[in-house]
């Protein structure tokens, strides 16, 4: 499609198509992505910069945004956890189901988030079948934080593991036996031999559990509870404030999670770029 | 790749697509495009209700047009579907929970004239309802009336104000039998604090904290539309629940509207101004009455039907609270009474 | 295997009490005590309400009128969405994996933020652009196009939640395979549009095919972006997931949990496949292992 030698920013390939590639990924990103996100930024900027503050600042955006990032961020620190114990149970182990253990893992991926709302909610309101048990003991999950970061850790959970297991199934079992061999014992071969290697890994699966938890919305709304500076999230805080007619509000409250999630996405690159070159090429 | 997934993906996968594709598009396309069909946007609660006036007003209008005629529904929150009528959604009829919504879209839009409420009879309401409380079945917590509500360790339902139509007749239920109480407005502001302060779960819409209550098993005592009250008995049976009428309550008009700018657009005016006038007539009082709303014109309602509505003593919007447009400014705007009064310290 | 080497080692002690074996029985437990209770209680208790009120109430649930238009809707929404991301996906992953320009790290940033972009945020932006008081909304009116609470716009929204999922899935595929064998083939002759079809294409099909799948499973669960573009119009608008909701609030759980059974078990059979195309070209996939 082009003859592209004589292009400054791009280096030349004998290849073709790129034009004609580059110019479909263009067309489509801005008609679906970028001048729909331009409208957005739009719309928040026809508030005004004291009106954007004023939202900006407001009590109710406060606690909507420090709960989802809490809630976000708890999840992502289970997932970390549990994420990293996953993975090494399903490499390092060989055990009956454990292929199937492994399918198993993406099914936060596959499983629409309203289902797994409705079913998390069955299963932690007060009268769901767990819910019941800990509500004797006076425990509240659905309908606070701590049914939110349930749900969250439910969506991110293949995160994680799908980060860490590459590394782990490729970590070097030579340097891990050498250091038993030298004496150490299991934990402290575990603690600081294998741990620093996966390090960068589990930090990006966690990050991408993080970013994907704040912005979530099918899940969390049905078992949220949605009190206002208590359980309500910065996207159902948008949907109200859509629900309210305030436009800009809402659009104000949307920007700035878009820069939050555009701000970790940038880490997560960021992230993915340390990984490779910690382990050479993946 | 002889596998079945290899044959799936092969070379002839773009025309398998392109068949699929068309297949699928025919289906979606043919059922989109019906005769002639009105959509109702309507509030959370009526969903039983206009399935059954659905029903009876095509049957009525084929008989009348030889015309076939499909009702769309759509329900959520009042002041949501309000929204949903201003961003554009093809509408034919408005039946929202209170004028205020529909003073909105006047305001915002040229969908219909601001003068809408005088185009039907008895403001354009065609039934009347009102709040109650629901509690559980030998009301452990006591509950008479709106006092109770603000007592320390009662857990209260009802959804958000700002986006659910009941919950502002909820709200202004409560602020007036306060104000009939203490007569003082720190009093009041006090108790409606109280109250909100003992709210666990803050819904959207009148439905969802109906479920909460009633199908998750949360709080005390769930303020609610009166229809709802009874749609919970039905639904769930009357072992569990108990219905208190409070000492003072507020006649909700539920108001409805032609959307004009819609209609014309989509050539839908006869049918759904009939629709709309069909509401007052008495088949369809019958059925409101049925679906536990206070008919306009009780005396073609079912007598057994009307007997089980609790006698209440009412406030109105417009005598007692200066009209929607103040209303919806002193309370429920943004650095209204609720925003002042809803500090949640937990 | 390090599991006989450390054996050797610890060999003093009585086999059920060595440390390894502790360890490993404990971790293995503790996994699968997570997983029981985060992914397959919540699994079983979809299935299980689904089934409360016995199988003809299911099915009546799943072949009522605005249950079966639901169903046609959500096949007909990832019908449009998951050709066009194909298209798009293959276009993008080309131009990123085989060249290098400027911008080229940036762009990858861009395809990438749907995933990172609140759902409710990709419905708003719709709104703000074709709703009725949105920046085209009031022309599109005024031609007599509806985006906005119709098809067009779940599509749309659908299309924007998904974006990523091929490209992503193509781009480190394709950038560890290399060009050689395509260049190859055009030194032999072959038309641009042959080499594509014969060498680049058969190449990543699997990846490719992976990340239609991840793909439709996306597309045909979304909820937030769709939920507020929707309208939710019965038998209209509707699409599974948001029926499960209407249903949800209708009292009507049995039928609820019907719907999202049915989503339930399509994910299962994504899974399923998914599966199968890691465990049966594990070699061609190899490339792909991160999300």
């Amino acid at each position: 499609m082009s003859a592209s030698a004589t292009r400054p920013w791009k280096v030349p390939s004998v290849l073709p198509g790129f034009g004609l590639a580059l110019g479909l990924t263009l067309v489509s990103l801005s008609i679906i992505v970028l001048i729909p996100l331009a409208a957005l930024a739009i719309k928040a900027a026809s508030a005004g910069w004291a009106d954007i503050i004023a939202i900006a600042t407001s009590a109710r955006t406060l606690a909507a945004l420090r709960l989802s990032f809490g809630a976000a961020f708890v999840a992502g620190l289970v997932n970390g956890v549990f994420g990293l114990l996953l993975a090494w149970v399903l490499v390092r182990y060989d055990f009956p189901g454990r292929r199937l253990l492994d399918a198993a893992i993406d099914l936060p991926f596959a499983l629409p988030t309203a289902v797994a709302g409705i079913a998390l909610t069955a299963i932690w309101a007060p009268n769901g079948w767990l819910g019941a048990i800990a509500a004797q003991y006076g425990v509240k999950v659905a309908y606070t934080p701590l049914g939110i970061a349930i749900a969250l850790v439910f969506v991110g959970l293949p995160f994680v593991v799908r980060s860490v297991q590459p590394v782990l199934e490729e970590a070097s079992r030579e340097v891990e036996e050498a250091s038993l061999l030298l004496g150490a014992s299991h934990f402290r071969t575990t603690l600081s031999v294998i741990l620093p290697g996966v390090l960068p890994a589990l930090v990006t699966g966690a990050t991408l559990a993080f970013a994907r938890a704040i912005g979530e919305y099918g899940s969390v709304i049905f078992i949220a509870g949605n009190v206002p500076m208590v359980s309500e999230i910065a996207p159902l805080l948008i949907v109200i404030k859509l629900e309210q007619f305030d436009y800009a509000g809402a659009a104000v409250v949307g920007m700035l999670m878009l820069l939050a999630s555009f701000g970790l996405l940038v880490i997560i690159n960021g992230l993915q770029a340390w990984t490779r070159r910690r382990l050479g090429n993946v | 790749m002889s596998s079945p997934l290899g044959a799936l993906f092969g070379r002839k996968f773009a025309t398998r697509w392109l068949i699929g594709l068309s297949a699928v598009s025919i289906l979606a396309g043919s059922q989109i495009s019906l005769a002639q069909s009105l959509l109702n946007v309507s509030y959370d609660p009526t969903r039983e209700l206009y399935r059954e006036i659905n029903t009876a007003f095509t049957a009525q209008w084929t008989q009348k047009t030889g015309q076939a005629l499909t009702i769309k529904q759509s329900h959520g929150g009042s002041g949501a579907q309000a929204r949903a009528i201003i961003d554009g959604i093809d509408a034919d009829v408005a039946t929202l929970a209170l004028a205020g919504d529909i003073d909105a879209i006047a305001e915002r839009t040229t969908l219909l004239p601001k003068t809408w409420k005088t185009r039907l009879p008895e403001n354009s309401a065609p039934y009347t309802s009102t709040i109650v409380f629901l509690v559980r079945k030998g009301n452990p917590k006591g509950i008479k009336d709106w006092g109770d509500l603000a007592r320390p360790g009662v857990s209260v339902i009802t959804p958000n104000p700002k986006t659910s139509g009941g919950a502002r007749w909820n709200y202004l239920a409560a602020w007036a039998w306060a104000q009939n109480a203490y007569k003082d407005d720190k009093q009041v502001r006090a108790f409606i604090a109280a109250l909100l302060g003992n709210v666990p779960v803050l819904d959207t819409g009148a439905r969802g904290s109906t479920t909460t209550f009633a199908q998750r098993g949360l709080g005390d005592v769930l303020i609610s539309w009166e229809n709802e009250a009874f749609l919970v008995f039905d639904e769930f049976g009357k072992d569990n629940f108990e219905i208190v009428a409070p000492s003072l309550s507020i006649l909700a008009e539920p108001s409805v509207a032609l959307l004009d700018g819609n209609v014309d657009r989509k050539g839908t005016r006869a049918a759904a101004q009939a629709y709309l006038e069909f509401l007052y007539t008495p088949k369809a009082q019958a059925i409101i009455a049925k679906n536990h709303y206070r008919p306009r014109y009780p005396e073609h309602a079912n007598p057994a039907d009307i007997a089980i509505l609790p006698k209440l003593s009412f406030v109105t919007v417009d005598r007692d609270f200066g009209g929607w447009t103040k209303a919806h400014k002193d309370h429920f705007a943004d650095g209204g009474s609720f925003d002042q009064l809803y500090k949640p310290s937990r | 295997m390090s599991d006989a080497l450390s054996t050797e080692f610890i060999g003093r002690q009585k086999a059920w009490l060595r440390p390894a074996h502790l360890t490993r029985f404990a971790l293995i437990a503790l996994g699968l005590a997570f997983l029981s209770f985060f992914l397959f209680l919540p699994l079983a208790a979809v299935f299980a309400e689904a089934a409360r009120r016995g199988f003809p109430a299911y099915l009546a649930a799943l072949s009522e009128p605005d249950a079966t238009s639901a169903i046609k809707l959500t096949l007909f929404v990832a019908a449009i969405a998951v050709p066009i991301n194909i298209v798009t996906g293959v276009a993008a992953a080309w131009a990123v994996a085989r060249f290098r320009f400027f911008g080229r790290n940036l762009l990858v940033s861009l395809i990438d933020l749907p995933f990172s972009v609140s759902p409710v945020i990709a419905g708003l932006i719709y709104v703000l652009l074709f709703g009725a008081q949105g920046y085209f909304g009031p022309y599109l009116r005024s031609h007599g196009i509806q985006i906005i609470f119709a098809v067009p716009g779940i599509v749309l929204a659908t299309i924007f939640v998904t974006f990523p999922f091929v490209a992503r899935e193509l781009i480190p595929h394709m950038e560890s395979l290399g060009s050689a064998e395509e260049e190859a083939a055009l030194t032999l002759g072959a038309s641009p549009w042959k080499m594509f079809w014969t060498v680049s294409v058969p190449n990543v099909k699997w990846s490719l095919l992976y990340g239609v799948l991840l793909c439709n499973a996306r597309a045909m669960g979304e909820f937030g972006a769709v939920a507020v573009v929707s309208g939710k119009i019965r038998g209209m608008t509707t699409t599974m997931p948001l029926h499960v909701e209407i249903l949800y609030n209708e009292y009507n759980g049995p039928a609820a949990f019907a719907v999202a059974s049915l989503l339930a078990a399509l994910s299962l059979v994504t899974l399923g496949l998914k599966t199968l195309l890691e465990w049966r070209y594990a070699d061609s996939l190899a490339a792909r292992r991160k999300h």
